[in-house]
């Protein structure tokens, strides 16, 4: 197995079951000096060794960026995803040690911005746990719309109310109370920046009112987690190493590289972010892009994939 | 630990007037030469920064040699003559904060003879021995500095600094000190993103040098830093050869002859690091400049004769662009007694 880039050891030091679906874990570091502070909106990659499958998975930090002790990620289970979410909700438990990445950030805030306007959906409150967090610290005018099924799943409504008060707006599903996306968008002072995150319907729904408001694109900021679907398992041959790697049916081809002892460059880990880009030699049946990255005609070109996310049905040569 | 640098005196010296600039041999030796091989090219040359090989410039992640001092000195008279080659842009003070912690940390860690940082929360005790500084101040509060952070820690750091905001999948110049550059200017490139401050070099944009180069950057994640060697060369030791001060460094560039290019002439070495920054999420970018006079090269054999055949091999446009042109023959001439013609060994490294 490769090494997880800059790797902590930490302890999990406590597991909480916010509610039905989410469960909240916390994590020490296990040689007892500071975690590294971290930017509002970050995410850590967790390892997880599920018997014979290496897994990978990014998720939000939403413990304050100025916590040093104590960095926490709240995890929704997925019963229909790759197994991630279902080991973290089953398996692990207090005292468990664990790897992690150190905290990379691809939603951070514009700190140019004279007001932030975020929208969350469901778990996609995660980032903006920290967001507000730092902003609270280092000063900033937020407006926070935060959509959940039912105050049972609004995991963290009465921490962001005391933080924000009157900036704080939260839509109950089970009222059908909706947000009003045109007038939210509509009535912002110039120069503030969105920040969306959530169900990929939402964050859609929300970037196509806010273009067609006239939103400036630099100030529009989004994060999907991506969820990565599990699919049929299939070979590729990696021809700079001189190896022929089986990708799993919960394994994406990022995991399997790793999995097999090979270095391979990546940073989101979702299709976003373009770091793990690898070119295709060649390939025999489909490329099955599932990535946020490439051009519609480098999709078509068939000679680039993103390990991260993409399969194939069929065979492939990568260069790695 | 930087043991043999911990055991050096510091010099005092001047790096303008009348330019008593001195390498000591040690110092030579530890330089980090940048030609691995006997021509030159742009390229993303980039590396992880790691864990530093002892008895060289990359021991320490911030190196501190025995120019420490005097140099330090150089830049307070920069900064008195021009406040400008220190600026900031309003949103850029958490970046500062992380830098100061980043320098601050790092000194205290590599060389604890001279260098303590002690932490309580936010409350902050440095003690600097070689300039003679002690303050205790509040972490994340200006008032509690006789200056902004960056300008702080700066002014106790070798080297130009840059502090990149990270927007839109680019990196923009919004915070930085040059007191120390091969002839760029903070005033002018404030504010201007990585495409856009890069615009006067040649030939790297056809190469896709600057694509591939900032892709690289936006990896760099926290606790992986990399770095990169960039050259020049300059007449005199000087420290500060700015566009601001151009008329005073300029005309010395007519200045070489055979008779003094030994002593006068200087290999510029910048080792160029990249550190992203936990809370601003900005990546600092350290410009580290090391000065060898050809003289200084002569005694590195293996040295000699790659500068010669670096210097005999450059593409014009390169040799143009880095203000080459008056001088390079003067110094092939005297690099070239240096060079028997046989192949050199693979690596930067002397033999």
């Amino acid at each position: 197995m490769s090494s997880l880039h800059g790797a902590i050891e930490v302890v999990v030091s406590d597991v909480v079951t916010v509610n039905e679906l989410i469960k909240r874990f916390h994590f020490k570091r296990a040689d007892g000096k500071p975690l590294p502070a971290f930017s509002g909106g970050s995410h850590i990659v967790i390892e997880m060794q599920d018997g014979d499958t290496l897994r990978r998975t990014p998720y939000s930090l939403s413990s304050s960026p100025f916590d040093t002790d104590d960095y926490q990620i709240s995890i929704r289970r997925d019963d229909a995803g790759r197994g991630g979410s279902l080991y973290m909700h089953e398996k692990v438990e207090p005292g468990m040690s664990m790897s992690i990445s150190h905290p990379a950030n691809l939603f951070a805030l514009d700190k140019r911005a004279p007001k932030h306007l975020m929208l969350a959906g469901g778990i996609g409150i995660t980032p903006f746990m920290s967001q507000t967090a730092q902003l609270a610290r280092t000063g900033g005018r937020i407006e926070l719309h935060y959509g959940v099924r039912n105050r049972d799943l609004g995991t963290y409504v009465d921490e962001l109310s005391a933080r924000l008060g009157p900036d704080l707006h939260v839509y109950l599903d089970e009222n059908a109370e909706r947000m009003d996306l045109d007038r939210i968008l509509g009535n912002q002072p110039t120069g503030t920046h969105l920040y969306v995150c959530g169900p990929e319907p939402m964050i859609e729904a929300a970037l196509h009112s806010a273009r067609r408001l006239g939103w400036p694109q630099a100030h529009i900021h989004h994060e999907l987690f991506t969820k990565t679907a599990p699919g049929e398992p299939f070979t590729m041959t990696l021809q700079d190493s001189g190896v022929s790697v089986e990708v799993g049916e919960t394994q994406s081809m990022l995991e399997a590289i790793e999995n097999a002892g090979i270095d391979a460059p990546y940073l989101c880990r979702g299709g976003v972010c373009g770091q793990c880009e690898t070119r295709v030699i060649s390939h025999d049946g489909e490329l099955l892009h599932a990535d946020h990255w490439l051009s519609d005609e480098e999709r078509a070109a068939g000679d680039k994939i993103m390990p991260c996310v993409s399969r194939c049905r069929g065979t492939l040569v990568l260069e790695r | 630990m930087a043991t043999p640098a911990s055991q050096l005196p510091f010099r005092e010296e001047t790096f303008r007037d009348d330019f008593t600039f001195t390498n000591s041999p040690e110092t030579v030796r530890r330089a980090p030469f940048p030609f691995d091989q006997d021509s030159y090219m742009y390229a993303v040359n980039m590396e992880q920064h790691r864990d530093g090989e002892p008895g060289t410039a990359f021991e320490a992640p911030i190196d501190v040699d025995e120019h420490y001092v005097s140099e330090m000195r150089d830049r307070a008279l920069v900064l008195d003559e021009d406040p400008l080659r220190c600026q900031s842009l309003p949103h850029m003070a958490l970046a500062g904060w992380d830098t100061l912690e980043l320098l601050m940390q790092a000194k205290a860690d590599s060389y604890p003879d001279w260098f303590t940082l002690d932490r309580d929360g936010d409350r902050w005790h440095w003690i600097n021995r070689p300039l003679g500084i002690e303050q205790r101040f509040t972490f994340g509060d200006e008032t509690t500095l006789p200056y902004g952070p960056l300008e702080y820690i700066t002014r106790q750091a070798q080297g130009d600094f840059c502090v990149l905001d990270e927007r839109q999948g680019n990196l923009w110049m919004d915070a930085g000190i040059v007191t120390t550059q091969a002839d760029w200017s903070l005033d002018f490139d404030i504010g201007m993103n990585f495409f856009e401050w890069h615009a006067p070099v040649p030939l790297a944009h056809e190469l896709g040098i600057f694509e591939r180069a900032l892709k690289y950057m936006l990896s760099v994640q926290i606790g992986a830093p990399a770095r990169r060697l960039n050259w020049t060369m300059t007449v005199n030791p000087r420290l500060d050869t700015s566009p601001e001060n151009y008329h005073v460094w300029g005309p010395e560039n007519t200045h070489i002859t055979e008779e003094n290019v030994a002593d006068k002439l200087y290999l510029r070495i910048e080792l160029q690091s990249f550190w992203r920054l936990p809370r601003s999420n900005a990546l600092l970018f350290p410009i580290r400049c090391y000065l060898l006079s050809m003289r200084d090269l002569s005694t590195v054999p293996k040295w000699a004769t790659r500068m010669h055949r670096v210097l005999k091999s450059l593409p014009p446009e390169l040799s143009t662009y880095k203000g080459l042109d008056n001088y390079r023959q003067i110094a092939i001439d005297y690099l070239s007694e240096f060079d028997d013609g046989s192949p050199t060994t693979p690596g930067a490294r002397p033999d």
